[in-house]
């Protein structure tokens, strides 16, 4: 089996406050993984620091193989890294259709084409239909993104993301503002994507966690608590205490 | 093969038609757009007498045009464009000086030399909030205005350029004292970039800028190199400043320090708010405006024009171009509230 992804001594200070604590793990190709943890334990810096939006204070980040902690974010997203935001970032005034599109022309190499009308290539439209379709946005498509309600909104966040055909894919509470019975219907289309994809989920609904992952990781005051199959996680008291057991988490 | 082609395509995504309509129709041409440039044209005839006003509202337009590109398309204020504009009008004018007097080579300088300042300062823009943008930019355009007043030997320092002579155009058409060549061709310069940076604008190249304007944190997840982009349009943006320079030095057959005065920096800002930014025809209508308000508010009262113009900006800021056109619809629909209740 093949790393996809993987830290070393991932370590994030913001002042005193020490928001990622050494973490070392490593994602496997194709495994569909959680990262779960207490608010503010350092999910979404985790995050971040794969992705390139905050720089590591020490440690590195490795991308199949290659050393990408010096990469800008668009650089890893063009090497097959791609995300979603826990608070929604959208371009308010694009319609949905031109959104994903966005990302298609981009992700096809056609993103500094200036001589052609966006619109005029049929791999990029033919693309960004069928991705609308699959997320249920077609009749949506041609509205500014900033009418549309959030569970729609939410659906576009991930709509995009997953226009970069990315080999690894980050999500940051996907469901989080979804009523209940569309929930599922979001990490549904998750699960769908290819098997060769990698998956990691930040989730505080454990019903959802259990059903969608393979692999758990736990995250307490930013270091790694432990990493594990979803069954052992779950098993275990250590985790219970820290986490499982505080309930009524939304 | 064709054949088997479209029945794959439709298999893959039924909404696709109806998708590439609705992109390709933001770039379809309406009917007023039609009507602007045919009245642009129609004034070489109809409006003989003020061919010399409607130049300079060309020129300005262009100015205001290139402004749009990276205020209203890339979301980068300045405060210090006259920089471009200026270099654009030193460059024309001392070609021409210097023997080359056709008009065509003089624009094609002016735009190469503000593009390479354009793209030599666009570095410097690229981190920063506004405010760093607005002084960085203010501040280029005045460390020029010095130099082009230390370097008298080359510009005329405070006694301006002199003995800027222009060949006709193409070979053909002298510049004439009613303005009219320098008219038709100002126009015609006009139309060319505008129809270019229309292209633009429509162009994928040209939806990765509106979203990096909108949102560079996910323009970036998605893979633009926002830096990259942002150069592009700036250096496109300073060589069509270049060319509003170079045709103004080129109409007027005279250049003076006043080119990179912050004043005109302000004013194609003011041009280009009272028109309405990311258009594209802002900077046309707001010329047109300012211009004519400026010729006929100074004929009544020849000191105070300003203080109408500055009236009309704050007015238009605070209450905001989309209420006042919700007002004027609603005078226009008198039926419209009644419907709605
Ligand atoms: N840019 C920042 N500057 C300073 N402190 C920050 C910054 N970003 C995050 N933090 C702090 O780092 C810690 C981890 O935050 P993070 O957002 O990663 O938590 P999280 O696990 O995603 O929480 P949640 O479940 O609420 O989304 C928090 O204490 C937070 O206040
Ligand atoms: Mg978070």
């Amino acid at each position: 089996m093949t790393t996809a992804l993987e830290t070393r001594n991932l370590v994030k200070r913001f002042g005193g406050l020490v928001a990622t604590n050494d973490v070392t793990i490593s994602f496997q190709q194709g495994m569909r993984y959680a990262l779960i943890g207490p608010n503010g334990a350092g999910k979404t810096t985790l995050v971040n620091l794969l992705t390139g939006v905050l720089r590591p204070t020490s440690g590195s980040v490795m991308l199949e193989g290659q050393d990408i902690t010096g990469m800008s974010p668009f650089q890893r997203v063009r090497s097959g890294l791609a995300r979603t935001f826990q608070i929604n970032q959208l371009f308010p005034e694009m319609t949905p259709l031109e959104t994903v599109g966005l990302a298609v022309s981009e992700r096809q190499g056609h993103g500094r084409e200036w001589w052609r009308l966006a619109g005029s290539k049929s791999e990029v439209i033919d693309e960004a239909a069928a991705i609308l379709e699959r997320f249920g946005l077609t009749d949506a498509m041609g509205v500014p993104t900033k009418v549309l309600p959030y569970g729609k909104q939410r659906l576009l966040e991930i709509a995009v993301a997953i226009a970069c055909r990315p080999r690894v894919l980050l999500l940051d509470e996907p469901a989080a503002g979804v009523p209940e019975e569309e929930r599922h219907e979001i990490l549904d289309i998750v699960s769908g994507l290819p098997n060769d994809v990698t998956v990691l989920l930040i989730e505080h609904d454990m019903d959802l966690v259990f059903s969608f992952a393979q692999r758990i990781a736990v995250l307490v005051n930013g270091g790694l608590f432990m990493e594990g199959a979803a069954k052992d996680v779950a098993a275990d008291p250590r985790v219970r205490e820290v986490y499982l057991g505080e309930g009524g988490h939304g | 093969m064709t054949e088997a082609t479209m029945a794959v395509t439709t298999a893959q995504a039924p909404a696709a038609p109806a998708a590439r309509r609705l992109l390709i129709a933001s770039a379809r041409w309406r009917w007023w757009e039609f009507a602007v440039w045919i009245a642009a044209f129609a004034a070489i005839v109809l409006l003989p007498r003020q061919l010399l006003l409607l130049n300079e509202i060309a020129i300005l337009a262009l100015f205001a045009l290139s402004l749009d590109l990276i205020l209203g398309y890339a979301g980068i204020v300045s405060l210090g464009h006259a920089a471009f504009f200026g270099l654009g009008a030193y460059a024309a004018g001392l070609i021409a000086k210097f023997g080359y007097g056709d008009p065509l080579l003089g624009l094609l300088g002016a735009a190469g030399c503000a593009a390479v300042l354009g793209f030599a300062t666009s570095f410097l823009l690229l981190r920063g909030s506004d405010l760093t943008r607005l002084m960085v930019t203010l501040g280029i355009a005045l460390m020029l205005q010095e130099l082009a007043n230390r370097e008298s030997w080359l510009t005329g320092g405070a006694d301006g350029l002199q003995g800027v002579t222009m060949a006709p155009v193409l070979g053909r058409f002298d510049f004439d004292i009613f303005g009219r060549t320098a008219y038709v061709y100002s126009l015609c310069v006009l139309l060319v970039l505008f129809l270019l940076a229309r292209r633009v604008v429509h162009s994928p190249f040209g939806l990765s800028l509106r979203a990096v304007k909108l949102n560079p944190l996910r323009a970036r997840a998605v893979g633009i190199s926002v830096n990259v982009r942002l150069v592009a349009i700036y250096t496109m943006s300073a060589a069509y400043a270049g060319v509003a320079g170079a045709l103004s030095a080129q109409t007027t057959q005279y250049v003076s320090l006043d080119v990179f005065d912050f004043i005109r920096s302000a004013d194609v800002m003011l041009v280009l708010v009272l028109g309405g930014v990311g258009y594209l025809y802002g900077g046309i209508l707001g010329a047109l405006i300012f211009k004519a308000m400026q010729d006929y508010l100074s004929s009544v009262t020849a000191q105070y024009w300003q203080f109408w113009i500055g009236l009309v900006l704050v007015i238009l800021v605070l209450v905001g171009r989309d209420r006042i056109g919700a007002l004027f619809s609603r005078i226009t629909v008198p039926f419209s509230r009644g419907a709605r209740s």
